[in-house]
């Protein structure tokens, strides 16, 4: 306890320090802030065209305007949160390795994947977590269908196994740059694999998508991170067979696995630094 | 010593030739990659069609496009993107007259704009001498879903769409990055730009699918003959007279920002100043 206590409060230094740096270049934060913004709307945008033009994202899925709406609110929310919180600090980590300047981080007496993890908190992302809020607020609202306080809870505690998902995918990537040199595709990787994720898992479906949407929920698990929080809200389907049931509990399993290879990985990635210039 | 105009502009070719073509294992990935993304619009534009009530009982279409035309389309503005698609040619303009590197063509025997245009010549040359392998593996992978193949003639005027679409994107980049005399700094000038091309350029989309009046008042504007176009010229969707004047007005821009960027570049001259060394 006394230790989770003393990593929320240097957690709670670095999102100071980095409001604090974020604030002293005031246009550049407000610049990065509304560019952000604005690649959310024309999104948006996208898709409201698309319902234009039909009622739901594919037949009897009950993806309908407003529940597919709840789903990318919930998409934005989890997607802005691991790039808020790590995107800044995955991107430094190769820099760290290529300069040496992981030494420093090494001796410091706390643990060293918390660290080099959370150093940077990036407030300009912060936009996209209230767009994404707002947007599920408000979906939900013309849904007109509000969800229990157990369920809210389930909501919260799914999304944050997203985020920890997505997370460890991208630290098992950035881990990589000890051997490596340099990351810049693995991040396109990234963002590429991540962005599966982004539509509900229904769409994938015949000979290709089937496979395919049983590769990203098992193997690499980027399609349960948004689904199965976003399920808990608006429920499109009942469950309908058994493994509906045990996707939630799959989950947990999921992230946990996740994060421990992740965790390995980055450990071993550690062991094999061997510093540079400083 | 007679040295031709000819002979600077292939000197320039050959030595930007041998810059690009260092980086090309990278880039094969990197190509690669970005056709990553495709893969979800397949999908989602099958859900959309899925769930499209039936007319008359052929399957649904949407403003004209069948599910095949729709991702077809995708791929078809891909390759468009491809040609007319000038990463860093605005900022690396901005850059220059900020940091002086543009002086040189003050003083040197040889336009700002022709190295800049031969120097893209050769980098399209390259990217697309790699990127064929790519494009070709995943136009091959996704055969079936080209319904519709331009029929005799129609081919040239694919390729002359094309070939519009590279210099209208280079001319109308280049003059946003001389607006640099005048502003310095361009980057806002060229998210915004960024932002709007890749929403009504018809790089996501078709453009006739956004409700009236906008359709008709996205296609006054030159964006469109970046992507839409040449895909619409492929897909059979533009034909006969239409196309001619498609085409006469793809050309007409193109000679409107050719004429727009030496105008910036003779102006933007003569109030430079020679900041930086």
């Amino acid at each position: 306890m006394h230790q989770l206590v003393r990593h929320l409060i240097i957690f709670a230094t670095f999102a100071r320090n980095s409001l604090i740096r974020d604030m002293t270049f005031r246009a550049n934060f407000l610049i990065e802030f509304i560019s952000s913004l604005s690649w959310v709307f024309m999104n948006l945008g996208f898709y409201i065209l698309i319902f234009q033009y039909t009622p739901s994202l594919g037949q009897d899925t009950g993806w309908g305007k407003y529940e597919f709406f709840v789903f990318t609110g919930t998409a934005l929310m989890i997607n802005s949160l691991a790039g808020m919180l790590f995107m800044t600090n995955a991107d430094n980590f190769g820099e760290l390795i290529r300069r040496g300047g992981l030494d420093f981080l090494l001796v410091k007496p706390i643990d060293t994947q918390f660290l080099v993890s959370l150093q940077r908190v990036d407030w300009s992302s912060s936009g996209n977590l209230l767009v994404g809020l707002g947007l599920t607020l408000y979906s939900l609202k013309c849904l007109g269908t509000w969800p229990s306080a157990v369920t809210a809870i389930l909501y919260v505690f799914y999304g944050l196994c997203g985020v920890v998902i997505l997370y460890s995918l991208m630290f098992l990537l950035a881990a990589t740059s000890v051997w490596l040199g340099r990351n810049e595709t693995l991040f396109d990787f990234w963002f590429y694999i991540v962005s599966f994720g982004r539509y509900p898992m229904e769409i994938y479906q015949g000979r290709f998508g089937h496979p395919f949407r049983w590769f990203f929920t098992f193997i690499v698990p980027v399609l349960i991170a948004i689904n199965v929080p976003a399920r808990f809200l608006v429920e499109p389907l009942r469950p309908r067979s058994f493994s509906d049931w045990l996707l939630p509990l799959f989950t947990i399993l999921a992230t946990a696995a996740a994060f421990a290879i992740c965790r390995g990985v980055f450990q071993l990635a550690l062991r094999s630094y061997r510093s540079a210039s400083s | 010593m007679p040295f031709q105009r000819w002979q600077v502009w292939i000197t320039i070719l050959r030595i930007s030739i041998q810059e690009r073509i260092i980086y090309r294992g990278d880039f094969m990935l990197g190509t690669l990659m970005r056709f990553l993304p495709i893969v979800t619009q397949i999908f989602l534009w099958g859900a959309v069609f899925s769930a499209l009530p039936s007319q008359d009982g052929a399957p649904g279409r949407i403003v004209g496009y069948s599910y095949h035309d729709v991702v077809a389309y995708y791929l078809l503005t891909m390759l468009s993107r491809a040609f007319s698609s000038m990463p860093g040619l605005a900022s690396g303009i901005t850059r220059d007259i900020r940091d002086g590197t543009i002086k040189r063509f003050i003083v040197q025997p040889i336009g700002l704009l022709e190295y800049l245009f031969f120097y893209r010549v050769a980098h399209k040359l390259v990217y697309h001498a790699v990127a064929i392998v790519p494009f070709a593996v995943v136009f091959y992978l996704c055969r079936g879903f080209f319904k519709e193949t331009p029929q005799g003639l129609e081919w040239v005027a694919y390729v002359a769409s094309l070939i519009l679409a590279f210099l209208l994107g280079f001319f109308l980049e280049a003059t946003l990055g001389l607006l640099g005399f005048w502003f310095l700094e361009v980057s806002s000038f060229l998210f915004i730009y960024m932002l709007l091309s890749f929403f009504f350029s018809g790089h996501m989309f078709p453009i006739d699918m956004l409700p009236e009046p906008m359709a008709s008042l996205v296609k006054l504007i030159p964006l469109q003959y970046l992507a839409y176009f040449p895909a619409a010229v492929f897909l059979g969707k533009i034909r006969g007279t239409a196309l001619v004047t498609g085409l006469a007005i793809q050309a007409a821009w193109v000679v409107v920002f050719a004429f727009l960027a030496q105008l910036a570049l003779r102006q933007g001259l003569r109030r430079y100043s020679g900041f930086g060394g």
